[in-house]
């Protein structure tokens, strides 16, 4: 009797210690900062030889009345409101045309995909180029046209959309590859009957190819919009998160209110609220999603 | 008739996209590649030139921060696959007592990422003396939790029987994960390792906040500095430096353009 209860203890050992490794990893860079940065949001900014006291929901009082904060998360909120339906559309879109008999779909879809694999940092540098007044490649093409120049990342009116538009550039191709190994699983034979039948395109994309890649939609969307609230990389590239925090987005003010004004307390109720942002997402995937995006 | 005139319509929506996707690179490889006079002046007879290279790399170390860089990657990456093969295998095959909860923990990484805990891990970091080393800016990816369900899927695959028989033979537990695991989990290797790769090698918040020497600086960081620091415009040279950047990654993924974006959707798709 026991020979078997020591394999099963030693089995559980063995198997903790597999993980052990990796556990304490995790808790180190995850949950223990996780659960510490929602108990610092509490806490006020220790300085000099004052340490940090406990000050309950102040910070959440300094947040509400805070013109900032709320200009990042509306600012987030359109970010992500506008980037990822459209993203999603212009990826399904090619897709759809990578996948028909298009002239020259091998260059297509690289020029497509290659955003993805260029650094942000390097792409937002270009970008800026496009985006100078006078100079740049848009104000150029404008000129033929006859429009004036305009201060596209210098106005608060263009500067967010000019950012959004970097994000989309970036994302949808990336999306497209998803769209494209869903298109390619739909069986031919459900486009022959279409076919058979008479339907007309719309008809065709409507009835079979949208509802057999909706799983992916669903997918590409939470990913889309757990992307849209961590998105800093462009908005430190590009703006600034100016002018006067017209790009500022949530983790760029994170950013900004730890590691240039280090206002430690503020920063954590911040982060508390991303976090809570990204917690509703995942659970929200967690009940839309479920086991629906189980392919294979 | 109107077949073919929707047809041809598509076509051209399709070659507009592309070209206005593909315009970025390519202008930067035509300002990288001609005079600086000739960077907004689009001229097809213009010189070509190399100089704009030249004069972004003695104008920043890049050469150290590719090699900050090519070190991190790397780093991470070994790091990754001992330590999610580690707790992948114990999750997939020993039902070890309070394995699902510790998966279902594992995976609150997929969401809560590294960089929104910024502030908290920067102390961590601080406190173990690790700000400005590379190791501080690997450390917090090292466990992934992406990596762990990757490879937990992929071993759960493999037939029990072939685990058995190499015990029966007197396989200790890493030599059946040397000899059995990983070859079948090959493919699973080399998706989480490129994706991994290009995911590191385009970080940048993190780095950004972790370094701040020459020593230590990826190239993504050099290059913002780079081209924060240069007052004077030069867009040939900041289209250089970007391009050269860049280009590693790029080349890489243009020879195994096939097997980069079966990595993307094998590790997308979980």
């Amino acid at each position: 009797m026991t020979a078997p209860r020591n394999a099963r203890f030693s089995m559980h050992v063995q198997g903790w210690l597999l993980a052990l490794p990796a556990i304490v990893l995790l808790a180190t860079f995850t949950h223990v900062p996780a659960v510490s940065t929602v108990v610092d949001s509490f806490f006020s900014t220790p300085h000099g030889r004052q340490p940090a006291a406990f000050i309950g929901l102040d910070q959440y009082r300094t947040m509400l009345a805070d013109p900032i904060f709320w200009r990042a998360v509306e600012n987030n909120l359109l970010y992500a409101l506008i980037t990822v339906p459209v993203s999603i559309g212009l990826a399904l879109a090619m897709a759809l045309w990578v996948n028909g008999r298009i002239r020259g779909r091998a260059a297509l879809r690289l020029a497509f995909f290659t955003p993805t694999i260029l650094p942000m940092v390097a792409a937002a540098n270009i970008w800026l180029f496009f985006y100078t007044p006078d100079y740049g490649l848009l104000d150029q093409i404008g000129r033929l046209f006859g429009v004036d120049s305009t201060n596209w990342l210098g106005s608060p009116a263009t500067a967010l959309p000019a950012l959004m538009a970097v994000t989309i550039w970036k994302e949808a191709g990336f999306f497209m590859i998803f769209f494209l190994a869903a298109l390619q699983q739909v069986p031919p034979d459900l486009y022959e009957a279409a076919r058979m039948e008479n339907a007309g395109r719309w008809q065709i994309f409507r009835r079979i190819t949208w509802p057999l890649v909706m799983p992916t939609t669903l997918f590409v969307a939470i990913n889309a919009l757990i992307n849209a609230f961590r998105i800093v990389d462009q908005v430190i590239a590009m703006t600034g998160g100016g002018p006067n925090n017209a790009t500022t987005l949530l983790l760029f003010y994170i950013y900004q209110v730890a590691f240039s004004f280090w206002d430690i307390g503020y920063a954590a109720a911040l982060s508390t609220v991303l976090l809570f942002v990204l917690g509703t997402i995942a659970l929200a995937q967690f009940f839309l999603l479920d086991r629906r995006i189980h392919y294979r | 008739m109107s077949v073919r005139l929707r047809e041809l319509a598509a076509m051209i929506a399709a070659w507009l996209f592309g070209l206005i996707w593909g315009l970025p690179l390519l202008y930067a490889i035509w300002a990288a590649f001609h005079p600086s006079a000739f960077a907004t002046n689009f001229d097809l007879f213009a010189p070509l030139t190399l100089h704009n290279f030249g004069r972004a790399w003695e104008a920043a170390p890049f050469a150290r921060y590719f090699l900050n860089t090519v070190l991190l990657v790397l780093g991470i990456m070994a790091g990754q696959f001992v330590i999610c093969t580690l707790a992948a295998f114990g999750l997939a095959r020993w039902k070890f007592f309070g394995g699902e909860i510790l998966f279902a923990l594992i995976l609150i990484q997929l969401m809560v990422t590294p960089d929104v805990l910024i502030l908290e891990n920067y102390r961590t970091l601080h406190e173990l003396g690790l700000i400005d080393t590379l190791t501080g800016v690997g450390l917090p990816y090292v466990a992934s939790a992406f990596g762990i369900f990757l490879l937990r899927q992929a071993f759960k695959s493999i037939p029990k029987e072939l685990d058995d028989a190499a015990r029966m033979e007197g396989a200790s537990t890493l030599q059946t994960i040397l000899k059995v695991y990983l070859p079948l989990a090959r493919p699973i290797y080399i998706a989480y390792g490129l994706v991994s790769v290009s995911y590191h090698w385009n970080n940048f918040l993190w780095p950004l906040i972790v370094t701040n020497s020459v020593d230590t600086r990826p190239v993504t960081v050099g290059l913002q500095v780079f081209a924060s620091v240069d007052q004077g415009v030069d867009w040939s040279v900041i289209c250089a430096a970007a391009l050269m950047t860049s280009a590693p990654l790029m080349i890489v993924f243009l020879v195994f353009q096939r097997a980069f974006i079966q990595s993307f959707l094998r590790a997308g798709i979980r």
